[in-house]
């Protein structure tokens, strides 16, 4: 890839790390308001897990498409999904994403490249290779990415569709979100021992790279160079991100005393927070302030307060449309 | 595919030399390997791929040999591309898919190759779900679904492969959702789907025999179903008999008799029959197969017992054309 200057990269260094501050804000706000049991949806939050969204989506472009799962909010913003269309969705209002027929699992935006998340594990996989098979049939510049967790690749569709854009070169870079965790089901019952995801996709002689999921830098570069390659034609790649899920599998609360996993894990994880380890390198390399840090803060949570209201207050979609585009 | 570019036709077998019952063949030699696509055995991803290609402005063609396999792909057909439209509010435009699933009948197939899936697929708002009986259904029908915007399947009996009909040259569209007079008739409706229109036309030619008039109804669209002609049909003969390809309970056939039920009680003179395969997985040894499958005589039957006319027989074609010579 070409090596971007040492300017571009502080001023992308600054995007990265303002784009997941303001995810984390949203998810923040949203999992507080949640517990009013307003918005009847069933979410799924990545709190924790931002840096991969982020870090993907920073090396896309507006017209490459992304398709994710359950755990979307993250996908959707980064790739500049609005949070209008979001927190609408989320309080099941007209205005909402899917117009209130979707919830937080159900998310769309194509024009800006966000073509769809949905809630059955893996199901989406295909549906980005798809993707890449229709823009490798139209010689198109771009590419298809699809976020998925690790439980998603014990699903079969995983290996069919990786199988399928191997066979094909297909440009489709495959982000899969290794957050250890099935809902509550550790890796020890889904895989065998001392066997790696990544070992899956090199099995069907598809690129494969694990990379720290809290760095949003390293995942930014992991897939910039992902889209070089499949803008030349040696696609599809496959993008193993280490990372942690902080709340509950779904829903806004913790969860350790579940016993699934322990206060430490979590502690020893949020110590490895990727907003906070990059916020650290931007102050230490006098790339930003503490007050710029504090300053871009407030203007998101304003911006999160006024859409929070007026989504509170947007009309619910008429009953009369409960029949609409059911064809 | 020489009129819309973005079609494109995938599945298992639609590139080699037999391609699919020869229904591939001509496409595969016309357009080639970029647009006639091999696939792995692999239904359940290649249908999510025609879902993702669709999403981008393709309009994908799947083929299953057997019908029977689709329900590996069941989770892309029924939780994705059925709900695609709805679930998004209609904001991430639509994904029309075509899927072309073939019903075997016969010969030995068996319980897992000889299914018949409308009664399923029909239950899922969001699909559109087909079955043509004339050669010009089986071109207008299909030109229909590449043209709509909802994911269509069409099942194709095997065994229609060999009926001759008048097929024009143009793309001319059978509308989806609308049902067809095969034969007008006045003393008893036959509401059939498929392979059994050919069979409810066979029994009509022998009650014709005897006196009776039957009307055929060929319902050829499952979903949405044309409530209109097979009430009305109801309405000018006053009894109803429905031969379905496919089990009866829970089936297309239950569909029709509760049409009748709410929309025409009132003229219904006798209870309504239904015709089909019967409870069981297919067999395979023949005298059990013969056993299995209704056919022109069983509808001849029910026609004639609803009529009162129970002690009468009536000869009626034995099945027409080229026998099939298996194995598949």
């Amino acid at each position: 890839m070409t090596s971007p200057d040492s300017s571009d990269m502080k001023n992308s260094e600054i995007q990265l790390y303002k784009d997941m501050l303001r995810i984390r804000l949203v998810e923040e706000t949203l999992a507080e308001l949640y517990k009013e049991q307003e918005m009847r949806t069933p979410a799924h939050f990545s709190i924790g897990q931002e840096a991969v969204a982020v870090g993907v989506c920073a090396a896309l472009t507006r017209d490459d498409v992304v398709y994710s799962g359950h755990r979307s909010h993250a996908h959707f913003l980064a790739k500049g999904g609005s949070l209008d269309g979001l927190v609408n969705e989320m309080y099941g209002k007209e205005a909402g994403a899917a117009r209130g027929k979707g919830g937080s699992v159900h998310l769309t935006q194509p024009d800006v490249g966000f073509i769809a998340s949905s809630a059955i594990l893996g199901q989406t996989i295909a549906a980005a290779t798809g993707s890449g098979l229709a823009l490798s049939m139209d010689s198109s510049p771009n590419v298809a990415v699809c976020f998925f967790g690790d439980g998603s690749v014990d699903e079969g569709v995983f290996t069919e569709s990786l199988n399928f854009a191997s066979i094909r070169d297909l440009p489709v870079i495959f982000v899969c979100e290794n957050n250890l965790y099935s809902t509550q089901t550790p890796a020890e019952f889904r895989r065998p021992n001392d066997t790696l995801i990544t070992e899956r996709a090199d099995a069907f002689g598809v690129r494969s790279v694990q990379v720290d999921g809290n760095n949003a830098v390293a995942v930014f570069e992991a897939t910039s160079e992902a889209r070089e390659l499949c803008a030349a034609g040696e696609g599809p790649v496959f993008i193993e991100c280490l990372t942690y899920r902080w709340r509950e599998h779904v829903g806004p609360y913790e969860d350790f005393e579940l016993g699934y996993r322990s206060k430490e894990e979590l502690d020893s994880w949020k110590e490895r927070d990727p907003i906070k380890a990059l916020g650290e390198i931007l102050i230490s390399t006098k790339t930003c302030s503490q007050d710029d840090i504090d300053a871009w803060a407030e203007a998101i949570k304003g911006e999160i307060t006024t859409t929070v209201d007026r989504a509170k207050s947007n009309p619910f979609p008429e009953p009369t449309s409960l029949f609409d585009d059911v064809y | 595919m020489e009129a819309d570019k973005s079609v494109f036709v995938m599945g298992i077998g639609v590139a080699d030399p037999k391609g699919l019952f020869s229904t591939t063949v001509e496409p595969f030699r016309r357009f080639g390997a970029e647009r006639v696509i091999e696939t792995p055995n692999s239904e359940n991803a290649m249908t999510g791929i025609a879902i993702g290609a669709a999403a981008l402005g393709k309009r994908p063609v799947i083929v299953h040999a057997r019908n029977d396999f689709m329900f590996l792909a069941f989770d892309q057909m029924i939780n994705l591309a059925a709900k695609w439209a709805y679930m998004f509010g209609g904001n991430a435009k639509q994904v029309p898919i075509v899927v072309r699933g073939i019903i075997g009948k016969g010969w030995g197939q068996g319980a897992t190759h000889s299914q018949s899936l409308q009664s399923v697929l029909g239950h899922f708002p969001g699909l559109q779900v087909v079955m043509p009986a004339t050669p010009a259904d089986a071109k207008g029908l299909l030109v229909s679904a590449l043209r709509s915007s909802a994911p269509t399947v069409i099942l194709e009996h095997r065994a229609l492969f060999e009926a001759q009909g008048v097929v024009t040259e143009d793309l001319k569209p059978v509308p989806i959702g609308k049902a067809a007079i095969a034969k007008a008739g006045s003393d008893v409706t036959v509401a059939a789907t498929s392979m059994m229109v050919r069979d409810a036309l066979h029994a009509a030619t022998g009650l014709s025999t005897v006196g009776i008039d039957v009307e055929v109804v060929d319902i050829r669209s499952i979903r949405p179903i044309d409530r209109e002609t097979i009430v009305g049909s109801v309405r000018k003969t006053g009894r109803l008999v429905i031969a379905d390809t496919s089990w009866v309970t829970y089936g297309v056939a239950a569909e029709i008799a509760a049409i009748a039920s709410e929309d025409a009680f009132d003229v219904l003179r006798t209870p309504v029959r239904r015709l089909g395969v019967a409870d069981t997985p297919a067999p395979v040894s023949k005298p059990l197969e013969d056993r299995f499958y209704s056919d022109a005589s069983g509808i001849a039957a029910a026609c004639l017992d609803i009529l009162g006319r129970t002690s009468e027989q009536v000869s009626v074609p034995s099945d027409v054309g080229p026998e099939f010579l298996g194995p598949y």
